[in-house]
């Protein structure tokens, strides 16, 4: 794209890079406490049961031990762990303690001591007499009549329907989907199912929290969502949102799992309770069952087609469940319709969901954020109706997709807890994503090679795409503080919460362009709820278009100050004045100059001023990002194993504000997509216990397990963006299972619709498939000819 | 509580520390203010906690401080010269391979020890080395490409001083 810019689209070092290369201490527990104490939670054993005696006399007698919690010494406030905006959309339906457990890792009791080690023997020593109830661990089953409910309790509120464990139910429609099939030439419905999969930040969940000498309640913490957490605490906690204050510090990776106030809440009662600081870290073991995870779902996908592979009607019915609570339970869901269904463009589009409670981890947010889930099965569907019409994927998709111009009425149906906004269409760069990514695969040439018939090895290429959002529409604001300092250099503060994603660097380069100078000049601080304004939190794709937005309003806001003062200095009239390189310059040939260091020493000490800024932004509408990806796969027919040989990502972010980091973005998205589409899965037993929460059995996608990659980046022009800019964080995480069960059906014929796509389930399916074959040819030796495969109307 | 002593070097630096016998060396480098110390897994998985233990890049979330006595460590704190970034750190931040960064100073380690013992790699061979150090955040394309760089920037600056031999590790 033919842009002038000096800092905005260069592929810079990221500003916190020196430290984090040279382990200096940045993160939530690289501080000494002096005083600190061990916290630790006792678990639940059972999925579903009532605390009848709860004894904690032996462990508080234990010397070191300075506190026991139970349900009995802690307010009853209900309350969502979900960090979203006030007021959330999630149900109140969780307790900081309460006398009933709904999963196996639900909090049972709280201590803090002198070690770990005497933490975990107090854990020991408390006696808990359960009145162990029958769980519900299959979605499924969840809302048959006589199924045990799950919260009965009478205070919980913002349930559906508590009775039949329905945390949230949504139901839209565009057109009428019943008239859309009837007016389809061929209708195709399938059934698709997800699994629970977990984030796998490599830093753990850890809070750090202490009183200070005003005795208020500091809390260090490794979050996304400081100001939401400072809000939920003060609720939990019966202090005033004055008394707290939450530090973000440097986080190693969140993806949405830190998206929730998960710790901060019973760190700062033990804190309260001990006058201690408390600190508190997830094992990898209970990050893996006490924390957060994907939701699971059961999706049935109904599209109706013209002959000539027109979509009409698109109907998508949903299960999922959110786990013992309901945190993100509508939001998400509500996603999986609003970001998947409209990216096709049909008269007749409706979608339904149940979100239910089970006794089963909690979910929550993820990146992708019920996405996912969605295209997984809309985009396999997709590719199996192309397939029948004998049409090229992707010319199908070509035909179908929506385009700039468009407006997604669906989104205004399904906002995040009430009525949205139309979505319009102003930058889609999907159709170059398909263009360029195909022609990355080479796809011609692939879709027709030839399988070597001697080999055990099958080769496919598949496709797939997606779109997502940047922000939630109306809601997500963030603002910004810019100040310049005495030497021309300028502290950037903002709340928004950089978690390794790069956003201090980006949110930077946006203030750097704006005020005419180098990187360098930039100091940025994230986040603090004392000393950085408000904004959201990273998630919902929101920080680049919604905080970049506030910086750059906030930058415009100094560099016209800058210049007021600069044609004072200069005396010719501001407008005549603009600032580059680190000067403030004329525009015209007249070459005064003067360098933003000594304007701003003169800002400072004569002009008594000082130079700064603030600016809070939102949008009303949240423009997409679109990504087209690409795999090809090597299926081994005597194994059954699955190897991904290439990834191809086509991403419109709108402009890239850092091309290298934004590539880092998309690379990150498809390993972890890599693990939801083949070996990733949180495997719970009878009893609903996890039984493989560790990495030895919890596999992710390693340097050897990676194929190569690719990765394209399509520049559009976003007009609500700052600089053009939309999004790219989450977008790439959606169509990698898709686009290898596609380019699997590709190689050996065979359409996986469960994920993830393990080698047994290829094995089987291979076995069956020749089977099949051979009853048909068996059934043929008597019929031949049955004509041209046809796409069958059902 | 019983407690012994175990002496080490420690980035160049001679140290004695008062440990307990059943301490994890993560622990006792965390303890002594080494953050660069990741805890990631305390499984042996992951990789965060990766310490050069006499060359040889190992979990110390695996092994007993205890066993490190006499050993020479580099952790990370120790891989640049003050400000000077070692090249392996610098193909990193120039080529974008990291993100959140706590992978990062594993990453790093494994990587010097990599080049100390194959100073021209082969991709194959760094995916191998790099399947030790989880990362979720880069989905490795660039580190891979970070440690082919700082391979390359190593082989330009010279022949350093050989490696040293490898020890028999303390297990």
């Amino acid at each position: 794209m033919s842009r002038d810019y000096n800092v905005v689209g260069k592929r810079l070092k990221k500003l916190d890079g020196f430290k984090l290369v040279t382990g200096r201490p940045a993160f939530t527990d690289d501080i000494v406490v002096p005083g600190l104490l061990y916290g630790k939670i006792l678990p639940s054993p059972h999925a579903h049961a009532r605390i009848k005696r709860i004894d904690t006399s032996k462990a508080r007698a234990l010397p070191g031990v300075h506190a026991v919690l139970t349900y009995k010494d802690v307010p009853r406030v209900p309350h969502t762990t979900a960090g979203q905006m006030w007021p959330e959309p999630s149900p109140y339906d969780t307790y900081l303690l309460d006398s009933k457990v709904r999963f196996v890792g639900d909090r049972v009791a709280a201590v803090a001591a002198e070690t770990r080690a005497l933490a975990e023997e107090a854990l020991r020593r408390i006696e808990v007499e359960y009145e162990v109830l029958p769980p519900v661990l299959d979605m499924e089953h969840a809302m048959d009549s006589g199924a045990p409910v799950i919260h009965d309790e009478p205070d919980s509120t913002g349930i559906h329907d508590a009775s039949h464990n329905v945390a949230a139910y949504i139901l839209r429609e565009i057109g009428d989907v019943e008239e859309g099939f009837r007016e389809a030439d061929f209708t195709f419905e399938r059934e698709f199912r997800t699994q629970r999969v977990q984030h796998c930040a490599i830093e753990p969940h850890v809070t750090i929290a202490w009183l200070d000498s005003d005795n208020r309640l500091v809390i260090r913490s490794s979050t996304q969502v400081p100001f939401h957490t400072r809000r939920q605490v003060a609720m939990i906690l019966q202090i005033p949102v004055q008394r707290l204050h939450v530090i973000k510090p440097r986080i190693g990776g969140g993806f949405g799992g830190k998206q929730e106030m998960l710790l901060e809440d019973i760190c700062g009662a033990l804190t309260l309770a001990t006058g201690r600081p408390v600190k508190i870290e997830y094992t990898r073991e209970e990050e893996f069952y006490m924390a957060r995870s994907r939701h699971p779902q059961v999706l049935r996908v109904k599209i109706g087609v013209k002959r000539d592979g027109t979509i009409v009607a698109n109907h998508m019915k949903v299960l999922a469940t959110t786990g013992a609570y309901g945190s993100h339970s509508s939001t998400v869901q509500g996603n999986t319709g609003s970001k998947v269904l409209p990216l096709y463009r049909a008269p007749h589009m409706k979608f339904e969901c149940h979100v239910v409670y089970t006794n089963t981890p909690v979910a929550g947010a993820f990146r992708g954020y019920g996405c996912p889930q969605g295209f997984f099965a809309q985009e396999s569907l997709v590719d199996e109706i192309a397939q029948e019409l004998r049409m090229d994927p992707i010319e199908f998709r070509k035909k179908n997709i929506i385009r700039a111009g468009d407006i997604d009425e669906l989104s205004a149906q399904l906002g995040e807890g009430k009525q949205g906004l139309p979505r319009h269409i102003r930058s889609c760069g999907l159709p170059e994503c398909l263009e360029r990514g195909a022609a990355a695969i080479e796809w011609e040439r692939k879709r027709k090679a030839p399988q070597d018939p001697r080999s055990h090895l099958r080769r496919g290429v598949g496709v797939a795409c997606s779109m997502q959002g940047s922000g939630v529409a109306g809601i997500d604001w963030a603002s910004a503080l810019l100040k310049m300092n005495e030497d021309g250099s300028f502290n950037l503060q903002v709340g928004a919460s950089d978690l390794g994603t790069g956003a201090d660097t980006v949110l930077a380069q946006i203030a750097a362009e704006t005020l005419g100078v180098t990187l360098d000049k930039l100091v940025v601080y994230s986040s603090d709820t004392d000393f950085t304004p408000f904004d959201v939190g990273a998630y919902a794709s929101s920080t680049t278009i919604i905080s970049g937005g506030a910086v750059k309003k906030a930058a415009e806001g100094v560099r016209e100050q800058i210049l007021r003062i600069a044609s004072k200095m200069l005396e010719l009239p501001p407008e005549n004045l603009t600032c580059r390189d680190n000067e403030i310059v004329t525009k015209c040939e007249c070459e005064k100059s003067v360098s933003m260091a000594d304007m701003a020493l003169h800002a400072m000490y004569k002009e008594k001023v000082q130079i700064m800024d603030h600016a809070s932004h939102f949008n009303t509408d949240s423009p997409p990002p679109f990504c087209a990806q690409f795999a090809e796969v090597e299926v081994d027919t005597e194994t059954g194993r699955i190897r991904v040989v290439h990834l191809v990502t086509a991403v419109d972010l709108g402009v890239a504000i850092n091309p290298m980091q934004a590539e880092g973005q998309a690379e990150g998205a498809v390993a972890q997509a890599l693990g939801y589409a083949l070996s990733e899965e949180m495997v719970l037993d009878g009893s609903g216990r996890m039984v493989n929460p560790g990495f030895l059995d919890y596999k992710i996608f390693t340097a050897k397990d990676m194929p190569k990659l690719t990765t394209i980046l399509v520049e559009t022009e976003e007009p609500l963006g700052p600089y053009g800019a939309k999004s790219v964080a989450e977008v790439p995480i959606n169509t990698p299972a898709p686009a290898i069960a596609n380019a699997v059906f590709h190689a050996i014929g065979v359409r996986f619709r469960q994920l993830p796509i393990r080698p047994e389930a290829v094995l089987r399916a291979l076995r069956e498939k020749k089977t099949h074959e051979q009853e048909a040819s068996a059934a043929a030796a008597g019929v031949r000819a049955t004509g041209p495969r046809r796409a069958g109307r059902h | 509580m019983k407690t012994m002593s175990v002496r080490v070097t420690i980035n160049g630096e001679a140290k004695e520390w008062t440990i307990a016998p059943g301490d994890v060396l993560l622990d006792v480098l965390r303890r002594e203010g080494y953050f660069g110390v990741k805890r990631g897994c305390d499984t042996g998985d992951c990789g965060a906690c990766t310490v050069l233990l006499n060359d040889r890049a190992i979990n110390s979330c695996l092994l007993f401080a205890a066993q490190a006595e006499g050993c020479e460590l580099l952790t990370i704190e120790g891989v640049a010269q003050g400000d000077t970034l070692d090249p392996i750190q610098e193909a990193f931040l120039e080529h974008g391979a990291v993100q959140c960064g706590y992978c990062t100073p594993g990453m790093i380690l494994s990587t010097k020890e990599l080049l100390a013992r194959r100073p021209d790699p082969t991709e194959e061979e760094v995916r191998d080395m790099l399947a030790g150090n989880y990362c979720r955040c880069t989905g490795f394309r660039k580190p891979i490409e970070a440690v082919l760089a700082a391979a390359q920037a190593c082989r330009a600056k010279g022949p350093k001083k050989p490696a040293r031999a490898a020890k028999a590790g303390p297990r």
